[in-house]
């Protein structure tokens, strides 16, 4: 009679979860709205959706990474409701952008940084084509120090590379060079490198790297919304042509003053409301 | 006395290397303890993490692991358990064999990276599981499998045969053997290399990313019935795990304090996997003595 | 009569049991075994896909030093997969290498010196070393490793002697507990014959213990190779991951496995970038197959020479 218990032991399970199943919580079962795609995105929408959540029991926002890529080629295949990206879906190869539909929720400026002891105050979008592309390898050769300049470049199909290579370098591409995926530890090699570049978004900014001017300009959120600081893009969260009321609520919402003035600039981002142009590529 | 001095320097060379190997195990550890010891209080450990304000704790990722750990084992054991005794007591050596041992062996060497993106495609697309608990789950068993299955193969493997012979010559069947002499001998060593894996498991951070998700949503730790969707035990929520959002706040983390955090969480890590081993080796050898009627 | 006919021609319970936990257990690993066919087919079929499809021929893929799969030349994607080869070939060799006299030594400690000490100290260290998540060896290693290549050899610090020295950690626990296991299996007796015809501790080590685990050893060192060679996350936070030739053992470096961790993401399912991708799956799954086969080879002749 011994080996009675398993038996009884999963009845008991059996019935515990019959009887969960029974008294679960229906005004729970709620709508739920998955976002997947951009890492850089994922804050912003996360903090959206939790903020969401509380005003609107019942409807749960499931933000996950994962890259833009991902989150286009997911939306397109109607796997989940909103696809996150820093690029347009015409940028990405791949993707019909015919299919889906546009939102965008806020705007992002990306600046080249630099090694402290580079001793650069100025650049040019010459030069910094010349140094991206190779041709100038010292920075002697752009008016700095007498040293070698090593290029750290962001992962290939990023959107902060992309925006980059198209607003920065002029369609340039970068030569082949070290690749770094996050932000934080880029900034933290070009600070501990001597003579290295990179390119950050504004909110990685601090004093452990230097920001040079870009002819003249500084990298500020108000020279992106009047576009004098050409480096930035729009942060879309796509979704399906005929997409459904829940979603389309949700982003109705992360467009409301309320996340707009209030969670988008904490998070480093500009509004879309204070852009004064708009581009369409 | 040649070959005696010879015996001596290589007995201090072995040292040597004996030290070395413990000092990086000391060194390794004093560096990720020291540096999150200082972020660890109650709070740490069981707050909600806060995705770009100071403050943020690793509560949900790790009930999170702990949780996900528990499913997989519960998935993984029985099946690895099947078929470690298959392959041990029942399956004759031949080529079939040796293929399908080969196989686990390939599983085993496969890169993580390869099982999160197959268990992606497999379980949060194909099964249309979203990003879930029970994805990750299923990814995690198919990682950890064949580590199981060999380590409790291994364990079978060292019972001597004389306990089999015993059992057949009482008349038992082998199934009989197996279950009721050969299995509980083999307890202590099965639940060594249960613990083993379990610390590989609670670590694993590749084959999770696209499958239990990066994002850790509030749990109403007062509403234990799984099937609600803010309730801990439901399988059917996205979780990050301590080891993702580990690399999530090192590669993207946006809070001021991310380096505090990460240093905090990896010291957590590494202490659970601490704690486990200890554990371990506890309940390995209370079972050993319940078991085996040892005094 | 009609009982004991009975009871002789229908099934005990016994054999029923039996029976029945024949089939599970062999349900089991008919399972593990079908999840191992289904990731062959479906990289093989992603993995494929670049030189199917897309028309790259394989040697280029192979032999080619430019990877650029959003770049066009001749009609050609440039997916020259050398740069990443020769990356992972190099770093899991040095850490092998690095890691073998370590693991060796411990390993002899463990059996052969103290085993008191061995079972007391060392067992726990390499299980603890096996149970630090990659993860934090990548976190160490950007925060330790990086920053003191960098002091000594100057340049950024990331490259292929950084992933070295964090792999090296890595897989020595691996070697270490199956070169134990290969240790262990020598006979006694080969040690006390040993020892009774006068030879010394060490003698008995080397010439005897040693040799007769080669086999076993070697085993141990194509497993820990495997393992490096998989690896993903802590060489990808130390490489540097640049897509070049390695020139020098200091500057930054790609691995297959690092190039496939930060791209995936940014790339969509079925387009040339994404195939690409892919294909590095599936040379990281051919290079698993052949290190096993090298196992088995290595077992086989360790079996013929005894």
């Amino acid at each position: 009679m011994k080996k009675r218990w398993p038996l009884i032991l999963i009845g008991i399970l059996i019935i515990l979860l019959g009887f969960a199943y029974v008294t679960r919580d229906q005004s729970k079962q709620g709508e739920s709205i998955t976002a997947v795609g951009s890492t850089a995105l994922q804050p912003l929408v996360e903090a959206a959706g939790e903020e969401y959540s509380k005003v609107n029991p019942g409807i749960f926002v499931n933000v996950q990474g994962g890259g833009s890529g991902t989150g286009l080629s997911q939306i397109q295949s109607g796997a989940v409701s909103i696809g996150n990206s820093d690029l347009f879906a015409s940028e990405q190869t791949g993707i019909d952008e015919k299919k889906l539909t546009d939102n965008r929720v806020a705007v992002i400026g990306i600046t080249p940084i630099l090694n402290k002891k580079a001793g650069i105050k100025n650049l040019t979008t010459k030069q910094l084509q010349a140094i991206f592309t190779g041709k100038v390898t010292n920075w002697q050769q752009v008016g700095g120090r007498n040293q070698k300049i090593v290029i750290v470049n962001r992962t290939q199909g990023s959107g902060t590379r992309v925006t980059f290579e198209k607003r920065g370098l002029n369609k340039a591409r970068s030569i082949a060079s070290q690749e770094q995926d996050s932000s934080g530890t880029t900034r933290q090699i070009v600070a501990t490198t001597p003579g290295a570049i990179s390119y950050v978004s504004f909110s990685y900014i601090n004093d452990t790297i230097s920001v040079p001017t870009l002819n003249g300009i500084k990298p500020t959120n108000k020279n992106v919304t009047t576009n004098k600081w050409q480096i930035w893009s729009y942060e879309h969260l796509y979704t399906q042509k005929n997409t459904d009321k829940v979603t389309k609520r949700f982003i109705k919402y992360v467009l409301s003053s309320h996340v707009q003035d209030e969670l988008v600039p904490q998070l480093g981002y500009i509004p879309i409301k204070d852009m004064q142009v708009e581009r369409l590529e | 006395m040649n070959a005696k001095r010879y015996d001596k320097l290589a007995t201090g060379l072995l040292y040597t290397i004996a030290g070395i190997v413990v000092l990086i195990l000391l060194l390794l550890l004093g560096f990720i303890i020291i540096r999150g010891l200082p972020q660890l209080s109650w709070s740490f450990l069981t707050t909600p993490s806060r995705a770009f304000t100071a403050g943020g704790g690793i509560g949900i990722q790790l009930f999170n692991s702990i949780y996900l750990l528990i499913l997989t084992m519960l998935i993984s054991m029985p099946i690895a358990l099947g078929a470690s005794i298959y392959l041990n007591e029942y399956a004759k050596p031949g080529k079939v064999t040796s293929i399908i041992r080969t196989m686990i062996e390939i599983l085993s060497s496969l890169p993580s990276v390869v099982v999160g993106l197959f268990g992606f495609l497999l379980f949060v697309v194909q099964f249309g599981l979203s990003f879930s608990i029970l994805s990750g789950a299923l990814a995690l068993t198919v990682f950890n499998l064949p580590l199981l299955t060999r380590s409790i193969e291994d364990a079978l493997k060292s019972i001597s045969n004389d306990q089999r012979n015993g059992g057949l010559a009482l008349g038992i069947s082998k199934w009989e053997t197996v279950t009721k002499i050969i299995l509980p001998a083999a307890v202590p060593s099965i639940v060594s290399g249960l613990i083993l894996s379990a610390g590989r498991v609670f670590g694993e951070a590749a084959a999770l990313i696209y499958t239990a998700g990066q994002s850790a949503p509030a749990l109403n730790f007062a509403n234990w019935n799984p099937f609600d969707i803010d309730s801990p035990l439901n399988p059917m929520r996205p979780a990050e795990t301590l080891a993702v959002h580990i690399w999530k706040i090192n590669s993207e983390g946006i809070m001021p304090d991310s380096s505090a955090v990460s240093a905090g969480a990896a010291a957590v890590l590494i202490i659970v996997v601490l704690i486990f081993n200890l554990l371990a080796r506890w309940i390995g050898r209370l079972l050993f003595k319940r078991l085996t009627a040892g005094s | 009569m009609d009982k004991i006919r009975e009871s002789i021609l229908t099934k005990s319970h016994a054999s029923k049991l039996e029976r029945r936990g024949k089939i599970i257990s062999f349900m089991c690993l008919g399972g593990i075994c079908l999840i191992v066919l289904a990731i062959f087919i479906f990289i093989a079929y992603r993995g494929l896909a670049t030189f199917t499809s897309d028309h790259v021929s394989i040697f280029k893929f192979l032999g080619g030093t430019k990877w650029n799969p959003e770049v066009t030349e001749n009609g050609h994607p440039l997916v020259g997969a050398l740069p990443m080869i020769t990356g992972s070939f190099l770093i899991t060799i040095l850490a092998t290498l690095l890691a073998l006299p370590f693991a060796i030594g411990t390993a002899l400690m463990m059996t052969d010196i103290t085993p008191k000490m061995g079972t007391r100290i060392l067992q726990p260290v390499l299980e603890l070393l096996v149970g630090i998540p990659s993860v934090v060896y990548g976190f160490v290693g950007l925060t330790v490793v990086v920053p003191f290549m960098r002091s000594i050899f100057g340049g950024s610090g990331f490259g292929i002697l950084a992933g070295t020295f964090v792999l090296f950690v890595m897989v020595l626990p691996t070697i270490t507990s199956m070169t134990v296991d290969a240790l262990k299996s020598v006979p006694k007796d080969y040690r006390s014959a040993s020892l009774a015809l006068g030879a010394t501790r060490w003698q008995t080590i080397y010439k005897v213990v040693l040799r007769t685990a080669t086999p076993g050893i070697l085993t141990a060192i194509v497993f820990g190779m495997a393992r490096a060679f998989g690896e993903a996350l802590a060489v990808q936070m130390v490489v540097g991951n640049a897509a070049l030739m390695p020139t020098s053992l200091v500057a930054p470096a790609s691995t297959l496995t690092s190039v496939l961790t930060t791209g995936i993401g940014n790339t969509v399912l079925g387009t040339v970038q994404n195939d690409a991708l892919w294909s590095l799956a599936l040379i990281l799954l051919l290079m698993s197959l052949a290190f096993n086969l090298a196992i088995h080879l290595i077992a086989k002749r360790g079996e013929l020479k005894r």
